[in-house]
């Protein structure tokens, strides 16, 4: 199927309506500046979001709300919902035979829930994993912290593909470590191609995004005020409740959102160490893109996860409303 | 007076930018490639003595082009692609872009009715009387009218024989809970369900509703029992050369590369029949080097030529007459040179278009969303 890129009309007003209260926007914020000299940096970076941000989002606004002839519908999210509705439309038209199949298809609603479902475990895990790690790297009197610091960040220097597709000659059968179990005398285990695979990938590939944030936060973090809070009757265990926990929260919002956010939306990682047996919402959106050709239906498969992710970004920022985690774009 | 300034010329930029991303995609049809002879013109030169080639990728001696440029003084300007659909919307955004394309049987069906086809004229290509009989009059293209053969392949299983003891002769082979964790199925909407289609003993084009609702509820079973280990495709063949699994859907021309690596591995088209694919070459009736066009495609059905492509990518070859060059190298190989039973079993895919597509699309999601 060909995709027409030249849009009708009204995409071009709903554009320049974007880009007008973009533009509106950033005026508000020179005035507020008293000045156009320090905006004036951010130009470059406004122009980038603009292409790169505003404009893919208006576009999957628009095939998200069009059919594959251009005209409005809101069809597409009538697709989320029953993924057989396109099949059921067919079997209504091929007579009672074919109409006795019809049932609402679940597949949009179940991968999305299961998605969800992986990306709160994986959070969970980084968050359980990552807390002691963080404050372990930032505890000043322990010598190994900034070298730790090292070694969570040099795998990053390598691809997070090459990285899982690594996990893969691990995990195998035949990989080193069924192969290091038989040769001690065990059976091999299946590893691969379960939910297991699947969170083992995300947790290692999104963990150093949960260290980060809690690790910065703790690190500036000024040792007297655990020191005050001990001078004060505090044993080990309430400073960190009563000081060190509630200070470096910002911190862990943002690492939950940074975790959060890329596990809902992966896709390589379940195809890969998954073996495609448990689809996940990427994978979805992917399908429909690329084997299906249904631009229209992936778009609204991709606005509604996008809506998602703001509405669980919008409740974060309540809880961290001076976005001191840095986590917020 | 600057804040003005700057506003007008981010508005200016962005939609210089806009319009040239949006309104006029012109997409090189040409995807880049390291062949000599394509130089680095994206555009094919559509004037002076050329022909312009679409092919798949890897799907090729290149010496043959040389060869082709030395013997008829033609420049040869080579270009790939990776997916039918991709190949189809270049070609449909390029008119007289391409003289000879190499497209798949279904999308010759395609193509034939969407009317981009020209007729081949057989005196302008005498070798074409190399190709076998059996691939004369093919159900994508009647009487081969519009396309002329250039590699074919099965859909069979592979399989190991160091842990599949039992004949490989069924279908039924992929739902037997004895190779629970040991099947490699294909992450492939036609192919998977086409499979399950002759298990069942319909067609693997089949339009009807309880056929296909049968295959998708077996396709659930054998996820639920837990046979089917992973669904992939380009992965599947190294996994099996290195033993990851009993049993793999897999194409010939793959099933060939893993059995070089790994002796143990042996393929079977199963009792109930398969479906059977060629790539033909199609001359466009848009083409601007018609005979020059005609002289590639008779190049490439030359006896010593076709050899040359068929010993590089050990795909099955249509040119009865190369065969006989290559002898018993060819011949000994049950998964090229498959018995005229097994193609007789066999069965090509017919275009299925979007009327109709959405309905395989529903079955297939439904398959991969059991738990």
């Amino acid at each position: 199927m060909r995709y027409d890129m030249s849009l009708p009309w009204w995409a071009w007003v709903l554009m320049c309506v974007g880009l007008l209260a973009f533009i509106a926007m950033i005026a508000a914020s020179i005035r507020r500046n008293n000045g156009v000299k320090r905006s004036l940096f951010a130009a470059p970076y406004t122009l980038w979001m603009i292409l790169f941000t505003i404009v893919p989002v208006i576009l999957i606004a628009y095939y998200a709300l069009t059919d594959a002839s251009g005209a409005f519908t809101l069809d597409n999210f009538r697709h989320f919902w029953d993924s057989n509705y396109a099949k059921n439309q067919l079997y209504e038209s091929l007579g009672p035979e074919a109409a006795a199949y019809i049932t609402r298809g679940t597949v949009n609603v179940d991968t999305l829930v299961y998605s969800l479902w992986m990306a709160f475990l994986c959070t969970l895990i980084c968050l359980l994993l990552g807390y002691p790690a963080a404050l372990f790297m930032a505890d000043r009197n322990m010598k190994l912290g900034s070298s730790l610091v090292v070694l969570f960040i040099i795998p990053m220097w390598m691809n997070f593909l090459l990285r899982t597709i690594a996990w893969m000659s691990l995990l195998e059968d035949q990989g080193l470590i069924n192969q290091f179990l038989r040769m001690i005398g065990l059976n091999g285990v299946q590893l691969m191609y379960n939910s297991g695979a699947v969170l083992l990938g995300m947790v290692y590939n999104f963990l150093p995004f949960m260290v980060f944030p809690i690790y910065t936060v703790l690190s500036k973090q000024d040792p007297k005020l655990g020191e005050a809070a001990q001078d004060l009757g505090c044993n080990e265990i309430r400073t960190f409740t009563k000081v060190t926990l509630p200070l470096s929260l910002p911190g862990v919002i943002s690492g939950i959102t940074m975790v959060f956010m890329p596990s809902v939306t992966t896709f390589f990682i379940p195809r890969m160490l998954g073996g495609g047996n448990s689809m996940m919402f990427g994978d979805l959106i992917e399908l429909n893109f690329l084997s299906e050709g249904n631009w229209n239906v992936g778009s609204a498969l991709s606005l509604i996860m996008m809506i998602l992710i703001l509405v669980s970004l919008s409740i974060l920022r309540k809880a961290d409303p001076n976005g001191e985690g840095g986590g917020m774009l | 007076m600057k804040l003005r300034k700057i506003a007008l010329l981010i508005v200016v930029t962005l939609f210089a930018l806009l319009l040239t991303a949006c309104s006029t995609s012109t997409p090189d049809a040409a995807s880049p490639t390291d062949a000599p002879d394509t130089a680095a013109t994206p555009v094919p030169v559509q004037s002076g003595n050329v022909v312009n080639v679409f092919n798949w990728e890897d799907y090729i001696d290149e010496s043959v082009l040389e060869q082709f440029e030395q013997e008829t003084g033609i420049h040869v300007n080579y270009m790939r692609f990776t997916t039918n659909e991709d190949m189809m919307v270049q070609v449909e955004a390029n008119p007289g872009a391409f003289d000879v394309v190499f497209p798949s049987d279904y999308m010759v069906e395609r193509m034939l009715k969407k009317g981009l086809l020209a007729e081949i004229n057989h005196d302008n290509i005498p070798n074409a009387a190399n190709i076998m009989e059996s691939l004369r009059n093919p159900s994508y293209d009647p009487n081969g009218a519009h396309s002329i053969p250039y590699m074919w392949g099965t859909v069979g299983i592979l399989y190991n024989t160091k842990m599949v003891d039992e004949p490989v002769d069924s279908w039924g082979i992929l739902w037997n809970e004895k190779y629970a964790n040991n099947v490699f199925m294909m992450d492939s909407i036609r192919d998977s369900m086409g499979v399950t289609l002759k298990y069942l003993g319909y067609s693997v084009n089949s339009r009807d509703v309880n056929a296909l609702e049968a295959a998708k509820q077996k396709l659930i079973e054998q996820k639920q029992k837990g046979i089917v280990k992973a669904y992939q495709v380009d992965e599947t063949k190294d996994k099996m050369v290195a033993g990851e699994a009993a049993l793999a859907v897999m194409w010939s021309g793959d099933a060939q590369y893993a059995i070089d690596l790994n002796p143990d591995l042996a393929y079977a088209v199963p009792m109930e029949g398969s479906n059977i694919w060629v790539d033909p070459m199609v001359i466009l009736k848009d083409a601007k080097n018609m005979s020059n066009a005609e002289k590639f495609v008779d190049f490439l059905c030359r006896p010593d030529i076709a050899q040359k492509n068929c010993e590089a990518i050990w795909y099955s070859s249509p040119n009865s007459t190369a065969i006989e060059l290559m002898g018993e190298d060819y011949t000994s190989s049950p998964v090229m040179n498959p018995s005229q039973d097994v193609i007789d079993r066999c069965e090509f895919f017919n275009d299925i278009d979007e009327t109709f597509m959405p309905i395989y699309n529903a079955l297939w999601k439904e398959v991969k969303n059991a738990k």
